[in-house]
């Protein structure tokens, strides 16, 4: 297909420059007035669209027991191996037979690949849309299953941060 | 006060000029020499001739002592290696170019005294401003000012002859 | 020169000091909100309200930060550069007039720090004494981008320069008085010099951006490829120094530009001589708000335009700016040997 290169010729007056300048001047001078894109972080925060894979979370059941069997599926399908699990029979009568005593992802290490929901057969793990959580130490960043367990109940109920936005009070785990 | 004043500049633009003179490194050179304009232009200062005096910050400071330094930069002088002998039955033209500055500087100094000895100081006042300078350029000197724009037009023509390989 | 004057000459130069430091500062926030507002962003609001304190936390930083000095600068020119750049800087603005004289207990007080014959002239010669802290920062560094930086800036002044007194000969000429009070009453007797000659304006305003190297004609820092130019290798209070003194030269610029082409102190349409003490108040207003125009004019440009490339910069001031100035001369001498 034969392009058609379409050259600049200058006009006599275009040779001036000094319209062309006008213009851009009052382009920018025009943007001044308009609505700014800026998200003032600590207050309102950017909302991540659905399928955003930030923090993990673990879910219950609807009678608060936790989802998860400790089968270890998430763990092997991990590629960056930072789940580990410590498996144990569950206390509880009916249901399921075994449950995870320990439950801990490194942060550090995970790189969000979204695998371990995927693995899992329970539907007990998930990513969620929580992306603001730091800290100073390495330790504090190694999750537990109580951490884990909180993340889960705090993003049942909508989106944190369009909870956030809308200026009700949502008390981040790990977030300072 | 003017009196302190000028020996404080005198003694400056002696020392700027000497540091000029004696240093090795090109770059220094340069710099003494623009704070010797410096204080050549704060004499003019003291005799109230505030054109020169701004004149020569804004010409030979400003614009020339700029050009200098570009090429000295442009060109990377490297700090000159001192000499191994001086003096040499070889570097006879030395004796003749000492000879001609000794009596040239006699000349001036000789100058300076019969003007000190003959005529008090004229009244400066008046002298050296905008208008005075300008009229004395195109009354009574107009010839000299015209051939020195002459010589300016003829030596910027022959520097774009050089400069561009084409013409 | 009686207790008065002297007294009132220490008040002035405070004053002037004071005020061209906060106006840096405010300067310096205005810079990076207006650049934010240009980009649909925000800019830092957060140090004080409207961020206004921003400026004074980074010279806070700058002061406490380490200062860090190459292994291979040259180093008392090294030292020295920064003195040479902001020393010019700030000395220029003396003989900006920037009121009407004002009346007190029988003396008359000049708003203007020094009002000496050939004030145009001073200004000139300052802000080319200033090009060797550039130059010589670029040298002593040791290292090739400040050495670039540096030899653009010479060229780029000295060419600059040439059009932008051009540019002031006309208005010389007009008003027949190197000193800006003369400048001015002619002004305000007649009408402002930019109606008149609208060509050297431009001219001056194109040489005046090249002159306090701001862009599209900051060849001499261009970080995209100088790194920083000419001041890549200072750091802490040195890096200040040539950031103060760069705001300092853009603060005398706009002024040196009002009183040339815009009144200086004078409002339209009022005589601000026979309002007494309001008059003064009116005519410094005038000036402080014409110079914000122009301090407003420079963030704007600078983030609407992009940077000349070094060929087309000399091409722009000596094949455009000179003849245009040149041809303003002629038309100015023609306009009055007609009226003569």
């Amino acid at each position: 297909m034969a392009t058609v290169l379409r050259t600049y010729e200058p006009r006599f007056w275009d040779r001036f420059y000094i319209p062309a300048l006008l213009q851009g001047l009052f382009i920018t001078l025009g943007r001044i007035f308009k609505r700014k894109d800026t998200i003032q972080y600590p207050e309102s925060k950017h909302v991540p669209p659905e399928g955003y894979r930030g923090l993990h979370r673990l879910n219950r059941h609807e009678d608060g027991r936790i989802k998860c069997v400790a089968c270890e599926m998430c763990a092997t399908a991990c590629p960056a191996q930072c789940i580990s699990i410590e498996s144990s029979p569950a206390p509880w009568e009916e249901g399921e037979e075994r449950y995870p005593v320990k439950f801990e992802i490194d942060l550090l290490r995970c790189i969000y690949c979204g695998f371990c929901e995927i693995a899992c057969p329970k539907d007990a793990i998930d990513l969620t849309e929580i992306y603001d959580f730091s800290d100073y130490t390495r330790d504090s960043l190694v999750i537990d299953e109580d951490g884990l367990l909180k993340v889960g109940d705090i993003t049942q109920t909508g989106n944190v941060y369009q909870r956030h936005n809308r200026g009700e009070k949502v008390e981040l785990p790990l977030a300072r | 006060m003017t009196t302190i004043l000028f020996y404080l500049f005198s003694a400056l633009l002696l020392g700027a000029a000497l540091f000029v003179v004696l240093n090795r490194n090109p770059i220094y050179s340069v710099v003494g020499l623009v704070f010797a304009f410096m204080n050549l232009a704060a004499m003019y200062f003291l005799l109230e001739a505030y054109f020169i005096g701004v004149l020569q910050v804004l010409v030979y400071a400003g614009a020339i002592m700029v050009l200098f330094l570009f090429v000295v930069m442009l060109l990377n002088v490297q700090p000159d290696r001192p000499h191994p002998g001086l003096i040499h039955p070889d570097r006879w033209w030395f004796g003749i170019m000492a000879l001609i500055f000794v009596s040239l500087f006699l000349l001036l100094i000789g100058q300076g005294v019969r003007a000190l000895l003959t005529s008090p100081a004229e009244d400066a006042a008046g002298m050296g401003s905008v208008a005075d300078v300008g009229e004395a350029l195109f009354t009574s000197f107009l010839l000299p000012f015209e051939i020195a724009s002459l010589l300016l037009t003829v030596a910027l023509i022959g520097t774009v002859f050089l400069a561009k390989k084409k013409v | 020169m009686d207790t008065f004057d002297l007294l009132a000459t220490i008040i002035k130069v405070v004053i002037v000091f004071v005020t061209i430091l906060v106006t840096i500062i405010i300067l310096g926030l205005a810079e990076r909100r207006v650049s934010g507002f240009m980009q649909y962003r925000l800019g830092p609001n957060r140090v004080g309200p409207w961020g206004l304190l921003q400026t004074v936390a980074d010279g806070i930083k700058f002061l406490f930060k380490e200062d860090i000095i190459p292994d291979n600068v040259n180093r008392p020119i090294y030292l020295l550069a920064p003195v040479i750049t902001m020393i010019p800087a700030f000395m220029t603005f003396a003989v900006i007039p920037f009121g009407v004289p004002l009346e007190i207990a029988g003396h008359t007080v000049k708003l203007q720090v020094a009002d000496i014959n050939i004030g145009l002239l001073y200004i000139l010669a300052l802000t080319s004494v200033g090009v060797y802290g550039l130059v010589l920062a670029g040298w002593s560094a040791g290292s090739k981008y400040p050495l670039l930086g540096g030899l653009r800036s010479s060229a780029q002044l000295i060419s600059y320069e040439l059009a932008m007194g051009l540019a002031i000969v006309g208005v010389i000429m007009v008003s027949g008085g190197l000193t800006f009070n003369e400048i001015i009453t002619h002004q305000q007797a007649t009408s402002w010099n930019f109606w008149k000659q609208p060509l050297a304006a431009l001219v001056f305003l194109v040489a005046m951006f090249a002159e306090t190297n701001r862009l599209p004609f900051d060849l001499t820092e261009a970080e995209q490829e100088l790194v920083g130019g000419y001041h890549t290798e200072y750091s802490s209070f040195k890096f200040l120094m040539f950031y103060m003194s760069e705001y300092a030269n853009v603060i005398t610029a706009s002024g040196f530009m009002v009183c040339l082409f815009f009144g200086g102190w004078d409002m339209p349409f009022i005589d601000e001589k026979a309002l007494g003490h309001w008059g003064v108040v009116l005519s410094v207003l005038a000036f402080v708000s014409k110079v914000g125009f122009f301090l407003f004019l420079y963030i704007w440009v600078r983030w609407t335009f992009p940077r000349f490339r070094y060929d087309q910069l000399m091409r722009l001031g000596w094949k455009v700016l000179l003849p245009l100035g040149l041809v303003n001369i002629f038309a100015v001498g023609l306009w009055m040997a007609l009226r003569a």
